[in-house]
């Protein structure tokens, strides 16, 4: 049976009080609860300090190149859908460079659960606006102020009908867990944004800034319900809404291809004799 | 005997469905055959042609004279009357492009008047055209009427009633009014010849190979590599992603073949340009991969549906840092078949990226051969799995070995973890940052595997004079011209053709010194299908051989035997 100590790995080498450290341990814990082994899992991340994530944990993982992460979850998925897949990035990693792989990813709704550290700023590169930084934000390179609108993925991923959608809060650990078990457990593509307070370069997302405004949703919302679904992913100013905010059931990639619906792809023997008859078909 | 035969008309006249029946006639009938298309980046309109080659020997290039030319519309009889051999013969329906000629070398058919007094429709005016062409060659009409009842089995016996109806009425008809026709075609008989082009025999070779997953955007002129496994999918289990761009189809093979797949992808110059920072990326994590680039002329869209070899030094320099990799380039579908497997055979054996690099040209030419042989086909498993698995303690991705290659097992097939990473990383596949790892690491995967997969790459194939005094020295699809072309010249000349297929890590002359061949020739010439010798560079680069001239050409069209011969021809003559 694993344990929260199965997921062990190396020494994370975020700053101190990074928003990724409860992530982290977040994470190991909903993994032990699942009783999901650290070799049956694979962690895919793409780069950032989000994407260091899986090197901080003990499981398979392919770390990729920035916003690829989902190509490659998804080939991996394709390749053996018995094997759970979790895709960690950053918003700057999922939401700018890899803006056109989510949207494919979620109409597919490849069994993939993409969780993203939502800190709304590039860190890895020091500071910079990402696609979720707030309009009017002050950085080094948006010296008038960040310019566009910013990106609101719960909003959009409801528009694209997404078949999860949940946003957890880095200082809400307890709760993030259970989305995080949540969206193991779904059937389908599953995106929880967490907003990740990033201590050194977001002076204004802090804590602070957070802990006045982020609620969970109550049991009255129903999140089978689009329109309900769309009016709570509008949500965010003075009170910020975490929690399931949408969901569906329809079928997965995986299921709609006949060749691997009932055999994961790697567990299929080939015939090369088989295969020789096709020579015949060019007489 | 050696004819040509052009259909030409406007997209979505059919043309491919009359050259393509004609091509398996004759392969069927034990005719040699040699089929290349030229087409409009368009659906419908334009002008296109399908050009077919038959011979009673082996034929493995266009010509520009025509024997036959079946004019789909009139703008094809102005462009192509003057490529009319002496003999040839120009058929054409004059109430369909509302003008009739004299000259005897037009012969009306009326196609689709024809198609309908048989009892079928107007569309099957390419039945009646096809019988007429085997009727103008003297031959019989059973093969052709075979592959109707194939074709339309699924539509039922009527429709393929009417259209062997259509046929032979074409086919009497020529031979009535044919008064001209004198083609002598060999009585059929002969073993029937297997038909393949370069596209179909890329992917006969990856199914054959194991190739599970194929993941693309579509681009011309690759997409046909993933039609044909796309049609073999549900029988033999491969998964077909169409992706939303290459960057996406690159790293979804990477994914699939981390996993446990022998996975592939492929484009053109274009497409391939955005799957650079993948390939890159395939060897820093040493995730095996095929990656099929089809060449088309560039820059930036350039011609899309036509020719060119300008991509060489791309495919050899592609991505950042440096890194090994195997480039493949088949001369014909036969090669470009058993290379195909050659190269997921390496990919796996090494773990890195290896190219088919192939072209418009080979792509869509359509040739005859006696057969493939699976005989010669690899099918090692090179992945570390259970057994082997069970007896090691601890597992590392990229444990630093003697030759460089670690021993590759999957996620989930055994306890131990699977860890890789795009950043430099420890043996274990995490990232690292020292000096002393990382020269490790260069050495693992560039500098000790290299000389290992160089032992493996096959020299040039010399044809023609073993002393040659004149050496023609190429690359991919200009085989089949460069050797005709030794052929039309060996008569009077010793003169041959070196042709490489395997152009990196570059042939060494431990096998066959075709240096010295090249050096004691008294003129060598480097031909290629662009315009600045990006081979002839290369071959100076690796070995410091200069070839004495280069015949280019970078019109977006193939050498044509004619037209290569006639280069030849100025640089023989002032020897």
């Amino acid at each position: 049976m694993p344990t929260f100590q199965s997921y062990e790995g190396q020494t994370p080498a975020w700053c101190p009080g990074c928003g990724n450290f409860p992530i982290l341990k977040t994470l190991k814990e909903a993994l032990a609860e699942l009783e999901i082994e650290p070799h049956q899992l694979t962690v895919v991340s793409g780069i950032g300090q989000a994407a260091k994530l899986p090197h901080y944990m003990k499981c398979n993982t392919f770390n990729g190149l920035h916003g690829r992460t989902l190509p490659v979850a998804t080939g991996i998925r394709l390749a053996n859908h018995e094997m759970p897949v979790i895709a960690v990035a950053g918003d700057g990693d999922c939401y700018g460079e890899g803006g056109n792989h989510l949207l494919h990813a979620i109409r597919r709704n490849i069994n993939v659960k993409l969780f993203v550290h939502d800190n709304q700023v590039y860190g890895l590169t020091k500071g910079q606006a990402s696609p979720t930084t707030m309009e009017g934000v002050v950085t080094k390179t948006q010296p008038f102020g960040s310019l566009s609108e910013a990106l609101n993925p719960m909003a959009m991923a409801v528009a694209l009908d997404c078949s999860f959608v949940a946003r957890g809060f880095a200082g809400d650990a307890e709760f993030l867990k259970g989305l995080m078990k949540e969206a193991l457990n779904h059937k389908g593509f599953a995106l929880l944004d967490i907003l990740q307070p990033c201590v050194t370069f977001n002076k204004v997302n802090t804590y602070q800034w957070y802990s006045g405004r982020v609620y969970r949703i109550g049991d009255d919302h129903d999140p089978f319900d689009r329109i309900e679904a769309f009016k709570k992913a509008l949500e965010w100013g003075e009170k910020i809404p975490t929690g399931i905010i949408y969901r569906n059931s329809r079928p997965t990639l995986e299921e709609r291809i006949p060749v691997i619906k009932d055999t994961p792809l790697i567990k299929q023997r080939f015939s090369f004799k088989e295969a020789e008859k096709e020579i015949q078909g060019f007489y | 005997m050696d004819y040509t035969i052009r259909i030409g008309g406007e997209a979505g006249q059919g043309l491919q469905t009359i050259g393509g029946v004609l091509a398996k006639v004759f392969a069927r009938s034990g005719l040699h055959v040699f089929t290349h298309q030229d087409y409009m980046s368009r659906i419908r309109g334009g002008h296109n042609f399908y050009q077919i080659r038959l011979s009673d020997r082996e034929v493995m290039s266009s010509r520009e004279k025509v024997d036959i030319l079946i004019a789909l519309d009139l703008n094809t009889i102005s462009i192509h009357r003057g490529s009319l051999s002496e003999e040839g013969i120009i058929i054409y329906d004059a109430a369909f492009i509302k003008k009739g000629f004299d000259s005897p070398e037009f012969l009306n058919i009326p196609f689709e008047a024809i198609a309908v007094e048989a009892g079928g429709n107007r569309i099957m005016a390419n039945t009646v055209a096809t019988g007429a062409v085997l009727g103008i060659l003297g031959m019989d009409l059973n093969i052709f009427e075979d592959i109707i009842r194939e074709r339309f089995s699924k539509k039922g016996e009527e429709i393929a009633g009417k259209n062997i109806a259509s046929a032979r009425a074409g086919f009497d008809h020529a031979v009535k009014v044919c008064t001209r026709c004198d083609f002598a075609v060999p009585e059929p008989g002969g073993t029937p010849l297997m038909l393949i082009n370069g596209n179909e025999a890329t992917g006969l070779g990856a199914l054959m190979s194991g190739c599970r997953f194929y993941a693309a955007y579509p681009m011309t002129p690759s997409t046909g590599i993933m039609i044909f496994l796309a049609s073999k999918a549900k029988e033999y289990g491969i998964v077909i992603e169409q992706a939303e761009d290459e960057i996406s189809a690159i790293n979804m093979a990477l994914g699939a073949s981390f996993a446990g797949t022998r996975a592939m992808t492929g484009s053109s110059g274009g497409g391939f340009a955005l799957m650079v920072e993948g390939l890159s990326l395939a060897a820093m994590t040493e995730t095996p991969i095929v990656i099929a680039e089809v060449q088309r002329p560039g820059p930036a869209t350039g011609l899309p549906t036509r020719t060119e070899q300008a991509d060489l030094l791309f495919v050899l320099h592609a991505g950042h840092g440096e890194f090994a990799r195997v480039v493949l380039a088949p001369g014909t579908p036969e090669q470009a078949f058993y290379l195909t497997n050659k190269a997921f055979d390496l990919a796996e054996k090494y773990q890195i990226p290896v190219f088919i690099l192939s072209d418009q040209h080979l792509a869509d030419s359509e040739w005859t051969f006696r057969g493939l042989d699976t005989g010669r086909l690899r099918h090692n498993d090179y992945k570390l799995r259970s057994e082997a698995l069970e007896s090691i303690s601890v597992y590392k991705r990229h444990r630093l070995t003697e030759n460089g290659i670690s021993p590759m097992a999957v996620p989930g097939e055994s306890g131990h973890l699977i860890v890789t990473d795009s950043d430099e990383h420890d043996e274990e596949g995490h990232m690292i940052e020292d000096a002393e790892t990382r020269i490790k690491m260069t050495q693992k995967r560039l500098l000790k595997k290299l000389p290992l997969i160089r032992q493996e790459i096959e020299p040039p194939l010399l044809y023609g004079s073993e002393r040659p005094d004149i050496v023609i020295a190429g690359w991919g699809s200009t085989y089949g011209v460069m050797k005709e072309a030794v052929d039309v010249f060996s008569g009077d000349y010793a003169i041959a053709m070196l042709h490489f297929s395997e152009l990196y890590p570059f042939p060494s002359t431990e096998k066959f010194d075709y240096l010295s061949v090249l050096g004691n020739a008294r003129l060598s010439l480097c031909i290629e299908n662009n315009a600045t010798g990006q081979f002839s560079r290369l071959m100076r680069a690796e070995t410091g051989y200069k070839f004495d001239a280069g015949i280019n050409k970078y019109d977006g069209r193939p050498f044509t035997l004619e037209g290569l011969s006639g280069e030849l021809d100025a640089h023989i003559s002032k020897l």
